[in-house]
């Protein structure tokens, strides 16, 4: 068994979103799969590329043999010009293609900064919106088995500091192929994040085509004691947490960013207004990221609503080590969420 | 060299490398009143290649350019108006005030977009030709860029990728032998740069480029190859820059510049071994050319008039244009 999956099986419990109903379910992975099909199946403009989608493992089974459904034209491998091939997206996208460029993991995408901020994020308003790039890049966040500090990082904070980019990350199974549809709908760059431990998770995924709009942040469990807006696999967390925190008497309320960019800030002011207390569980490290962008937003907009300083719980400021022992030091969860919703409840 | 070019192709090769001429003489000439604030590379020196070039491309045919764009755009057969519009950072301009000198824009002639970050725009033209292929379309894509280009990793990516695509793209490179005052010597190995191309199997030669008659050659066997399915071909055009980097003279030439490059017979001119060639071509007129100057120059007056006398954006339209 490839050495991640055995982690994943062995640490990550599972989830299934819509446990106990009798509905149609898939894994994380075979929605992406599942909205990917789909839309090369309805628009001939759409391809789908980049390094191993065609390979046995098909991306974590997120592109499994569609370059057999749909041939090597519009599926296909790609060479290590990370730049060279964004741009080449791009430059398709001018023309009316619409590119979805896939990569393993975040870090690779460092290869192809010039062409994601310099180009594909100017070219709407440089051009006063006369050529759009429709383009979307996924990538797979990736965790344990000693990846270490090149192939684990989340670095969306990044690019949801550069204005013209869109910034996805979804949860669940159903927003997973949701978020896809929509991105591949949309007429600008979007940055679409998964996190490799989501892939085994399931959800009620209907089977018809259906987009989840940007901009909208959904909550997954409403409660009045705390709010905690989770990123990605910190939702997951945060749910787990919220469950622990019940058996203490305490009512989290938990909020799924799903984007970055945009963000809904009404759905997070709100819970506030009600809760008063605020963590945010991001998948990345704490300084300069999407953590920092949320608690900013709530220090301009929802002050008033805070009856504790807000708390953050983030990955440290240090790279990703290798040593499983240091990887458990490394990625906060569960107890962390835990621990910080108790401090605020004080 | 095939000596049988047809009549209005000569005229129109002079058409377009003198209205280039005449309009960066302009930009220069007005350049010092602050009005065009931004930074403006002018092509003087460099016209016959985009002339040479796009005189094989119809509007079908799609241009990459680079911050050096005037020529490109305006040999292509982009808006003159909304390119002095563009530099006046007027509301009328291609890309309404918001791109400036080095990012123009007529999608009307095949013309996406420019970059100013150097090699930026060559996936791009590669981008294209893999859409032309995918579309089973019967188009091309240039991409113009300049020798220091060739020192961006990006640059052999994209010949790896379109040779092993065989795409329809032409790769042409304009050697000045200058990256702002830093001589090509002192960046990489004179190894020739279309001998470069060669590694990727990519049929390439070093031409010419202050000679017109060359470049409108050599172009025609690169098309003749890139639309018989070949797959891409690469042109490095020697050229002379006769301006600084930026913005009008060359100010501080004698700090940079070789003492050889100084010399009062070194800067060769196109336009006027062209405009020699075309006067003694069989049944040429000198009041041919002459009308054909004169009615470039009005229109050129009539460019500049538009531009100065359009409005400015809006401040209040700031943030439009941020999505598509």
């Amino acid at each position: 068994m490839p050495w991640t999956k055995l982690q994943i099986e062995r640490e990550e419990p599972a989830f299934d979103e819509n446990e106990g109903q009798n509905v149609r379910k898939l894994s994380y992975g075979e929605a992406l799969r599942e909205a990917l099909d789909q839309a090369l199946e309805r628009d001939p403009r759409v391809y789908a590329m980049g390094q191993g989608v065609d390979d046995p493992g098909g991306m974590f089974g997120s592109t499994l043999d569609l370059h057999k459904k749909y041939g090597s034209d519009r599926v296909f491998d790609t060479p290590l010009s990370e730049e060279a091939m964004i741009g080449m997206a791009i430059g398709s996208a001018m023309v009316g293609l619409r590119p979805v460029s896939i990569h393993n993991r975040p870090d690779f995408l460092m290869m192809a900064m010039d062409q994601i901020v310099n180009a594909a994020a100017k070219w709407s308003y440089m051009f006063a919106g006369q050529v759009p790039i429709p383009l979307v890049i996924r990538a797979c966040v990736g965790r344990g088995w000693g990846s270490a500090a090149q192939h684990s990082q989340a670095l969306q904070g990044l690019f949801v500091h550069v204005p013209g980019l869109k910034v996805v990350m979804p949860s669940t199974a159903y927003d997973a192929k949701g978020l896809l549809i929509n991105s591949i709908a949309d007429n600008n760059p979007v940055l679409f994040f998964e996190q490799r431990w989501l892939y085994k998770h399931k959800s009620h995924v209907p089977e018809h085509v259906y987009a989840v709009p940007f901009g909208e942040a959904v909550v997954k469990r409403p409660g009045k004691d705390v709010t905690i807006l989770g990123v990605s696999h910190m939702v997951i967390e945060a749910l787990r947490a919220a469950d622990e925190l019940a058996a203490k008497g305490i009512e989290a309320e938990v909020i799924d960013a799903r984007t970055l960019i945009p963000f809904d800030e009404q759905t997070l002011l709100s819970s506030l207004a009600k809760t008063g207390r605020l963590i945010v569980a991001d998948l990345a490290c704490k300084t300069g990221g999407f953590s920092a962008e949320v608690l900013a937003t709530v220090s301009e907009k929802g002050l008033h609503s805070l009856k504790k300083s807000p708390v953050r719980v983030a990955f440290p400021d240090v790279p990703t080590p290798a040593s499983f022992v240091l990887e458990e030091a490394y990625y906060p969860g569960v107890p962390d969420i835990v621990r910080a919703a108790e401090t605020l409840m004080v | 060299m095939d000596h049988t070019i047809p009549r209005e192709v000569l005229f129109d090769m002079y058409r377009r490398l003198y209205l280039i001429r005449q309009v960066e003489l302009k930009i220069e000439e007005h350049y010092h009143e602050d009005e065009m604030k931004t930074p403006v590379h002018l092509a003087l020196g460099q016209e016959a290649v985009a002339v040479g070039i796009c005189i094989h491309l119809t509007q079908e045919d799609y241009i990459f350019s680079n911050h050096r764009s005037h020529a490109h755009y305006l040999a292509k057969g982009g808006d003159l108006k909304a390119m002095m519009a563009e530099l006046y950072c007027k509301e009328t301009g291609c890309s309404r005030g918001r791109g400036g000198s080095m990012h123009l824009i007529d999608v009307s002639i095949g013309h996406l977009g420019s970059s100013s970050m150097v090699g930026g725009s060559i996936p791009h033209a590669v981008g294209a030709a893999f859409a032309i292929q995918y579309k089973t379309e019967d188009r091309l894509a240039v991409s113009f860029f300049g020798d220091a280009a060739s020192e961006q990793g990006v640059f052999y990516e994209s010949m790896s990728w379109a040779k092993k695509k065989k795409l329809p793209v032409i790769f042409v490179c304009e050697n000045n032998e200058y990256s702002v005052c830093s001589h090509i010597s002192a960046r990489q190995p004179l190894i020739p740069i279309a001998q470069r191309a060669q590694a990727f199997d990519i049929p390439s030669e070093t031409i010419d480029g202050m000679n017109l008659l060359t470049v409108y050659d050599r172009m025609c066997q690169a098309t003749d190859y890139v639309r018989s399915g070949q797959g891409p071909y690469f042109l490095e055009c020697r050229v002379q820059r006769w301006r600084g980097h930026a913005g009008s003279g060359d100010p501080s030439k004698e700090k940079y510049r070789r003492p050889a490059e100084l010399q009062e017979d070194f800067l060769r001119d196109p336009l006027r071994d062209y405009e020699g060639y075309v006067a003694a071509a069989e049944g040429v007129k000198k009041e041919d050319l002459k009308t054909m100057q004169d009615k470039i120059n009005a229109q050129i007056e009539e460019a500049f008039r538009f531009a100065k006398e359009s409005p400015l954006p809006k401040k209040e339209e700031l943030t439009k244009y941020l999505f598509s």
